[in-house]
């Protein structure tokens, strides 16, 4: 309850930054690009082998009920409402979030955010609060980018594989895809993305400033988001059901 | 006095880091606080700018007592004040004309080109303007150091503060972080607290001294006179003697008892 408590308090110092932070573009748009650009490759492979393996075996398990041609649908909801959100947090745990919490966590064992505040800067608005924004806006576009890819993967091997019918995957998958299921992706990614970025420069921040302080911490990050993400995710089905 | 420290104890937890420590800073010189390793030489840093505050006693800085000051007027106070940290603890992202830029750039609305002929001024000052461009990775420890220096002076401080600026240098970075000390007094009027435990170098350019043991002052003067002190104390730390009131071994039970018990087990 302590922790959880310090958390809060953490999260509730960190929001009352970001609006300070917000005024400095230039950071944030770095950050996202270390949080996002570079978890690209690894979250568009792994979109792509997620993609790959849902076309086989929703192809094997739809063609028992002659049901093949609904293999888009099945795919389409199957990324976006569930595997693109929860996959992307948890790729984004063992990229970016143990980035952030190294990187933060050596800063404090080299003196840098003692250093700060002794020039009267505050580090959570100069290095916490862009590091936290840049994973939040992140997360959503990583999502999108690991649905893209395995909806493309699903039909690799789909329709060039297993000769489902191009237009009927492609058609089903438009009719019955509905906004609902989209924004329940876009919602499921948003809270990952703000619980992943916490966790992540929580741990950094308050790390023991030694390198098996920096150690522990990082593993915590991986640890902790990887839970708590799929506590949250089972939490936001319920929700949106 | 610029700095007070009075009847200040410290302690974490149980344990008492500084007991009954009575120090004053003068404006305009060059104060050493000196001692053994682990004696509380850095928490004395760390009171003076409220890093942390005394378990009992008051610290005054530049008139303003600690104890009274909240997180926004602690910060005001701050950009008062210059430290030179132990590694230098510039920021690893930034260059070295950024790092020196940063107090600016946080704390001040000047244009660019001012920024850049204070940025410059300050670099030429410590040797090191032809190294803007290089990150703190490319730096020597000495480098860093250098350019840590030109980072503590670029808002002008009243008070400038150096943790243990001689560790880990060669005897050439010593002499030129001596000399600048040494100027930064003269030249531009900085009160400065150095806290080291190199008696000889310290001795070359301070005008006052401190030394504490045992978390107290147990000597406090020129550093001539603590050269030329009678004290065990004193004299076991200035001339570097290994066993004394200091003792060389860390507390432990009697040998010959540990040994007989190792050879009966």
């Amino acid at each position: 309850m302590r922790a959880i408590g310090q958390v809060v308090l953490f999260l509730l110092g960190l929001l009352a930054q970001c609006g300070p932070a917000l005024g400095r573009p230039r950071l944030i748009v770095h950050q996202i690009y270390n949080a996002g650009a570079r978890s690209l490759i690894i979250v568009m492979l792994s979109g792509l082998f997620v993609g790959m393996v849902l076309g086989l075996q929703g192809f094997d398990l739809l063609q028992r009920f002659g049901s093949e041609d609904a293999l888009g649908i099945a795919a389409a909801l199957g990324l976006i409402k569930e595997l693109g959100p929860v996959i992307t947090a948890l790729l984004f745990a063992g990229r970016a979030g143990t980035s952030l919490t190294s990187e933060i966590g050596l800063m404090r064992a080299t003196d840098q955010l003692t250093a700060m505040q002794i020039m009267a800067v505050d580090p959570l608005r100069h290095v916490v609060a862009p590091r936290f924004l840049g994973g939040v806006i992140a997360m959503p576009l990583l999502t999108c980018v690991f649905d893209v890819v395995g909806l493309f993967g699903a039909q690799l091997v789909g329709v060039q594989l297993m000769a489902v019918d191009r237009g009927a995957f492609w058609s089903q998958m438009q009719a019955s895809v509905e906004l609902n299921d989209v924004t329940e992706g876009i919602v499921k990614s948003c809270v990952f993305g703000l619980a992943c970025s916490l966790i992540a420069v929580h741990s950094g921040y308050t790390a023991e400033p030694t390198a098996e302080g920096v150690g522990l911490a990082t593993t915590r990050t991986v640890v902790v988001s990887s839970v708590l993400t799929l506590l949250l995710d089972y939490m936001l089905t319920a929700a949106f059901l | 006095m610029i700095v007070d420290v009075r009847d200040v104890e410290y302690r974490v937890a149980s344990r008492v880091i500084l007991s009954g420590l009575e120090l004053s800073v003068r404006r305009g010189r060059i104060t050493a606080i000196m001692g053994p390793s682990g004696t509380g030489k850095t928490t004395v840093l760390k009171l003076i700018t409220a890093e942390v505050a005394p378990t009992r006693g008051r610290v005054l800085v530049l008139g303003q007592d600690l104890a009274t000051l909240d997180r926004r007027q602690v910060f005001g106070l701050r950009k008062r004040l210059g430290v030179l940290f132990q590694n230098g603890a510039l920021l690893t992202d930034l260059d070295v004309f950024e790092n020196v830029a940063f107090p600016l750039r946080e704390h001040t609305d000047l244009t660019e080109p001012l920024i850049r002929a204070l940025v410059v001024a300050k670099l030429n000052a410590v040797g090191l303007r032809g190294a803007a461009e290089l990150m703190p990775s490319e730096l020597s420890g000495g480098m860093a150091r250098r350019v840590a220096l030109a980072r503590a002076i670029v808002m002008d401080p009243e008070i400038l503060i150096y943790d243990e600026p001689f560790v880990g240098l060669d005897p050439i970075s010593r002499g030129v972080i001596l000399r600048l000390i040494s100027q930064m007094n003269e030249v531009l009027g900085i009160t400065s607290i150095v806290v080291s435990h190199d008696v000889h170098d310290l001795a070359e350019v301070a005008d006052d001294g401190y030394l504490l043991s045992g978390g107290r002052v147990v000597a406090h003067g020129s550093p001539q006179e603590l050269l030329a002190s009678d004290s065990a104390v004193v004299r076991q730390f200035m001339q570097g003697i290994a066993d004394g009131p200091v003792p060389f071994h860390y507390p432990a039970p009697d040998l010959r008892t540990e040994l007989e018990s190792v050879d009966d087990a």
